[in-house]
């Protein structure tokens, strides 16, 4: 699924090798976490050890979709581009795998954004090589 | 070996809340010289230093360069505002073990005069790419104060938590700035005011948000036996404790709960004592939900009742629980890391030298700092009286 939300102007990641794989897997319109066969659980973000238990963990393609835990609406932000973005949605989404990830709740007015809303990823075009991943509100009759 | 029980003996506060006419270092002198004046304390006896830096110089070698310390134990740990919780900590056991006699805490800051009130609303990227856990916050662009928003929002949503519940610690930390010159707020405030003061990150408004100023702070502590020569009556580190849940806001695991529920009750069990003990609480109120969550986690009441508990209890000086009695950040003086003033009121209470804000026969206090966004929590319990 394709963001409609501008990127330009926004501090992108800079990739290590922990993170890699992660933003290869958006350039490819996949969301993926890391997966730790010993504790049979999901990480995010990308680290270069489980830390529960400290083995190498492998990864796992989630299904993209979750559920907001918590938002906020910024109504004042001074860098550039948000400034001229305001007011803005900041939601933490719990992935339905179990890790949960900062983003920008897109195609949803900002008044009717709502903790437990059911949400899906969205990937932005790619801006120097990294694909952002966005979540926006699932379809209706979706879940 | 004689009383090595560790004791705060010296403080200092540099000036605030406006000092154009002074840089960052120009603070960490003015505040070790009153702290070494109010102390009796000669600047050759300290052994021991426990700073990150200041602004523009971001190590303790340099400042032990600076200032000029011969030291037997330095500390230049960083934890966010609250990192001066950690430093009685470790000084404290430093003490204890005998690998330094007489230390030094200093902070010193010029945010207000040097950068303005950027802190909240401002993203700090070193460049236009970011590495590091921030690689999944900054492209959103989540400034501080949305962290404490992220949070509160949750709270609202868990426990019904409103934001007329919120507004009162900071009417209450208004009503103590009004008996505190210094302050940089004084005129009264009501519930309504901060509903009706702009938004900057839904829940919070701009009223829920501490004040950015300049200022600086000093501590010197030493052992129960040196204590006895100085000039002050002795401040006691009854117990001290740290904790952390994680240092970027989207790692948080349960944005309703601080790691204060980890080194709070601890910093209370090292000390003997109870919250129902306490007689001064400062709390460190970045913002008003960072207050909240802190009574909470310390045990003042039940997690999710914060809210009924500010409905019911006023934290003015002269209320029910005294809490931020110089005013706290909210109105009084957040110089971008708030830890140490927490600890020095403390002290002025304890020895009874608090003024108009004054508690009568405060023995207990406990400076809880906030460090990060939620995510460093150091707890230290002080006391009149060893344990």
């Amino acid at each position: 699924m394709r963001a409609d939300t501008p990127v330009e102007g926004r501090i992108l990641p800079l990739p290590n090798s922990s993170t890699k794989p992660f933003w290869d897997a958006t350039a490819r319109g996949e969301l993926v976490v890391q997966w730790c066969e010993q504790c049979q659980e999901a990480q995010f973000h990308p680290g270069p050890l489980c830390r529960t238990c400290g083995t190498e963990p492998g990864w796992k393609v989630t299904s993209g979709r979750g559920s907001i835990y918590t938002y906020t609406i910024v109504h004042q932000s001074r860098t550039p581009p948000f400034d001229q973005l305001v007011p803005y949605i900041v939601a933490m989404v719990d992935l339905d795998e179990g890790p949960r990830m900062m983003t920008n709740v897109i195609g949803c007015a900002v008044d009717d954004v709502r903790v437990g809303m059911r949400v899906e990823v969205a990937f932005a075009a790619e801006v120097e090589g990294i694909a952002l991943p966005f979540w926006q509100p699932v379809a209706a009759g979706d879940t | 070996m004689g009383d090595r029980t560790p004791t705060i003996v010296g403080i200092g506060l540099s000036d605030y809340p406006r000092t154009p006419h002074l840089d960052a270092l120009a603070h960490h002198g003015l505040a070790i010289r009153r702290a070494l004046d109010d102390s009796g304390v000669q600047k050759a006896d300290i052994d021991g230093l426990l700073c990150f830096g200041s602004y523009g110089i971001d190590d303790a070698v340099t400042m032990a360069e600076i200032l000029g310390i011969t030291y037997n134990f330095l500390d230049g740990t960083f934890a966010g505002g609250t990192v001066f919780e950690y430093y009685v900590q470790h000084a404290a056991a430093a003490i204890e073990h005998g690998d330094c006699d007489t230390v030094l805490i200093t902070y010193g800051s010029d945010l207000l005069s040097k950068q303005g009130r950027t802190l909240g609303t401002q993203l700090y990227s070193s460049g236009s790419r970011q590495g590091g856990p921030l690689q999944f916050e900054m492209p959103y662009g989540s400034p501080l104060v949305s962290g404490y928003a992220l949070a509160a929002r949750r709270h609202m949503h868990q426990y019904g938590t409103t934001s007329e519940q919120l507004a009162r610690v900071a009417v209450d930390m208004r009503s103590n700035a009004a008996v505190n010159p210094l302050a940089m707020y004084r005129e009264p405030l009501t519930v309504d005011d901060v509903l009706a003061s702009r938004m900057i990150s839904d829940p919070l408004h701009m009223l829920d948000c501490c004040v950015i100023s300049d200022g600086g702070g000093a501590i010197i502590m030493t052992t129960a036996e040196r204590a006895v020569d100085l000039q002050q009556t002795p401040v006691y580190i009854r117990g001290a404790a740290t904790a952390q849940t994680h240092w970027n806001i989207s790692s948080m695991p349960d944005f309703t709960v601080t790691a204060a529920a980890r080194s709070g009750p601890v910093a209370f069990e090292k000390a003997g004592v109870t919250v129902a003990d306490v007689d001064i609480l400062m709390l460190y109120d970045s913002f008003t939900i960072t207050v909240l969550l802190l009574l909470e986690d310390l045990g003042f009441c039940q997690k999710g009742e914060g809210g009924s508990f500010l409905d019911a209890n006023r934290l003015t000086y002269n209320g029910d629980l005294p809490t931020n009695t110089d005013g706290g950040g909210l109105s009084s003086c957040h110089p971008g890391m708030r830890g140490i003033f927490l600890l020095i009121e403390s002290v002025r209470q304890l020895r009874g030298q608090a003024g108009p804000a004054q508690v009568p026969e405060a023995e207990i206090a406990v400076a809880c700092g906030s460090g990060g966004q939620l995510s460093c929590m150091g707890a230290v319990v002080l006391g009149k009286e060893r344990s």
